[in-house]
């Protein structure tokens, strides 16, 4: 019966085809995204400044919850608009449940089965039951942050341009506090599951450039600039400058590239530019799991995953303790809308997200960009095959062990369902 | 009896009502015990015979018709299923996808992916019903959890009459005693918008958008005053409709409103 159960815990998040061709010693490696074009950009053309964020949340079912909040702190840059410390404390904690709910799907229930050797999480269960349970409680906490904060996980409603359509009550945060404590203690079991099994990490090292955002204040995930680990830091609005896309013809995902030929985001962009503004217990706990900052191996950005959920937990207790301490209040909507440009960068759980808007003087977007992390990791996924393949073939691997290991190896970037993928296919020909 | 096999399958959106199924962590223990998932492509990595579709009693399917490509899949699911259910608002409505349909699809192509364009093939957006037979519809975006879950038992059971409420959001809305969002000066369609989401949007304070597609028999008249006392017009209406049903008749439905 549970057998059937198993297959939704350990699902695979995207639909990509793994193409690896050898013969005679000449190796071509594919990442191909056949995913059906989605159009957002010449979708949100004309429409109100009102209208965008709940247009561009459903770019992404999983990451939605980032994508409103990327959207609503780009109308606000073209606006000129500075959000209360209310609304910005409510946005941190609805950004808090999304990676909760995100990073503990895919840290447990989809990454863990690959290192814990068992084909799905089902298989876990006997021998790590309350670990099972636990990660099922984090995901659910994940969940039920976002419920409450944002009106929606999936989608949510009531984060807006200029703040939110509700305000919980003080009795609806304290819940939420006791929830949050008990996610403290499941994640203390689940890192150290994560421990335990860290020795079956494979231990492949490529350095790349890794880009997310920074910030002075904080660990970066609404506000900041955007940093590279190979050139230095440029203004949020200068994106650009560091992000440059392309599209590739089997891809309908775009790529992108900086210095080299490729770059990186998500946890482990975001742990190895950011290290120091992680609080202290996630720190602890990334010593704990060994992981040596920075690290190149794309495989431990599960283990960063662990790591800033340790961070996103605490500091939501933390930001749910200012609210309380300053005193819940209405705060209005106060919106005028402006001809400009506006960029809203903010990271989601698998990396950095901008969406850049160009406002007519009605308030009508004239001109949207939107680049989207996965898009930014999948020419360094492919680059990683070039890297790893020779090895593996080298190692005398069958055909079936290098197609799990690079299924693995794409995994570990937790590609996106829809903002750009779907089935993990692996199409090994050796001629 | 044995027990139904289901699959699951998507096309293309958002995925957020695959995840509103894993999301009943609390109820999908059960779910799962009472049938046979025979396909689940983010869960199982594929089918048994490494094809698409497979066999099945109930075909959840989720997500829009956008190329050529998931016309012919539909078609073949359809054919493997008993009982095809459109999930979500872009296969039940078009959805949000529709919203392309606006654009000559040519121009869509080349803002987003330039002198590439030619690579990608794309049609206007449309629901499930627009290619085949369609056995149940379950709107909203996301599709509603606990409607999900009421539905799906309903199926498993195989007792009564399934049916989406007939009556608007502002009833569900009301029941709440919630402060109506026009009184905050917000444009909200859940005058003419089918219940069943109990209310979500205006019970955190923001206007309903009509995710659940059109009220059957609205009251014309009724929305008509609402919109005139508002200094509101039916184009008004219509671009704020567009959202999730621009690939559906509410759209042209409305275009031929006038007080009776």
């Amino acid at each position: 019966m549970v057998e059937v159960y198993i297959p939704y815990l350990t699902r695979v998040e995207g639909h990509g085809n793994i193409v690896v061709k050898e013969k005679d010693g000449k190796i071509e490696c594919r990442w191909e995204i056949p995913e059906s074009p989605r159009f957002y950009e010449a979708m949100v053309r004309g429409k109100p400044w009102d209208k965008v964020a709940h247009i561009t949340s459903r770019i992404c079912g999983i990451c939605a919850a980032g994508h409103t909040l990327a959207s609503i702190k780009a109308t606000e840059d073209a606006f000129g608009m500075k959000p209360t410390e209310q609304t910005w404390l409510l946005r941190m904690l609805l950004n808090y449940g999304e990676q909760i709910q995100s990073h503990s799907l895919h840290a447990f229930f989809l990454a863990l089965p690959d290192f814990a050797g068992a084909p799905s999480v089902i298989h876990l269960i006997p021998s790590h039951k309350d670990a099972v349970l636990a990660a099922v409680r984090l995901k659910k906490l994940g969940n039920d942050i976002a419920d409450l904060i944002g009106g929606r996980a999936v989608h949510p409603c009531c984060a807006l341009v200029g703040g939110f359509g509700r305000i919980p009550t003080e009795k609806e945060l304290l819940t939420l506090k006791s929830k949050l404590q008990q996610g403290q203690e499941d994640i203390k079991l689940m890192t150290t599951v994560y421990a335990s099994l860290k020795k079956n990490i494979p231990n492949f090292e490529r350095k790349t450039e890794y880009i997310s955002l920074h910030w002075d204040k904080e660990y970066p995930w609404i506000d900041g600039d955007i940093v590279s680990s190979e050139a230095g830091v440029v203004p949020y609005r200068e994106y650009l400058k560091f992000i440059h896309e392309w599209v590739k013809s089997y891809s309908s995902a775009k790529r992108a590239k900086n210095v080299f030929s490729s770059y990186t985001v998500g946890p482990l962009a975001r742990v190895n530019n950011n290290y120091k503004q992680l609080l202290d217990s996630a720190k602890e706990v990334s010593e704990k799991l060994g992981l040596k900052i920075p690290s190149h191996n794309p495989f431990h950005s599960n283990l960063c995953r662990v790591v800033e959920l340790v961070h996103c937990i605490d500091d939501a207790i933390a930001k749910i303790d200012k609210l309380l301490a300053k005193g819940l209040k209405e705060e209005g909507l106060q919106v005028a809308p402006r001809a400009g440009r506006g960029v809203g960068a903010v990271e989601v759980p698998r990396g950095l997200l901008v969406h850049d808007y160009t406002y007519d003087a009605t308030g009508h977007i004239a001109n949207a960009n939107l680049v989207i992390p996965t898009n930014q990791n999948h020419e360094n996924i492919e680059d990683d095959f070039r890297a790893w393949v020779p090895s593996l073939i080298k190692q005398k691997l069958s055909d079936e062990q290098i197609g799990f290991n690079l299924s693995m190896l794409v995994r570990s970037y937790d590609p996106c369902i829809s903002c750009s993928t779907h089935l993990l296919k692996v199409d090994f020909k050796r001629e | 009896m044995g027990k139904p096999k289901v699959a699951i399958y998507d096309f293309t959106g958002c995925e957020g009502c695959e995840l509103q199924i894993v999301n009943c962590e609390e109820e999908l223990l059960d779910i799962i015990g009472n049938i046979e998932l025979v396909y689940w492509r983010e869960a199982v990595t594929a089918s048994p015979d490494g094809k698409t579709p497979v066999d099945c009693d109930i075909a959840l399917v989720d997500g829009g018709i956008t190329t050529p490509h998931d016309v012919e899949r539909i078609r073949k699911i359809r054919s493997k299923a008993k009982i095809l259910v459109a999930c979500g608002s872009c296969a039940s409505l078009g959805g949000i996808n529709a919203l392309k349909n606006d654009i000559p699809l040519e121009e869509a192509k080349r803002i987003v992916y330039g002198d590439m364009a030619q690579h990608f093939e794309t049609i206007p957006a449309a629901p499930m019903r627009n290619y085949v037979k369609v056995d149940y519809e379950l709107p909203g975006c996301p599709m509603v959890k606990a409607e999900f879950l009421k539905f799906f038992k309903w199926l498993l059971l195989g007792k009564g009459k399934w049916e989406l409420p007939r009556h608007s959001v502002c009833v569900e809305c009301k029941r709440k005693e919630n402060l109506c969002v026009y009184d905050k000066g917000m444009f909200c369609i859940g005058p003419i918008t089918r219940a069943g989401c109990d209310a979500n949007c205006p019970s955190f304070g923001v206007p309903c958008e009509g995710c659940r597609g059109l009220v059957p028999e609205p009251n014309v008249n009724a929305a008509l005053d609402v919109l005139s006392e508002r200094g509101l017009t039916l184009e008004d209406a219509i671009n704020n409709i567009k959202m999730f049903c621009n690939a559906e008749k509410p759209v042209a439905t409305l275009h031929t409103w006038t007080k009776r």
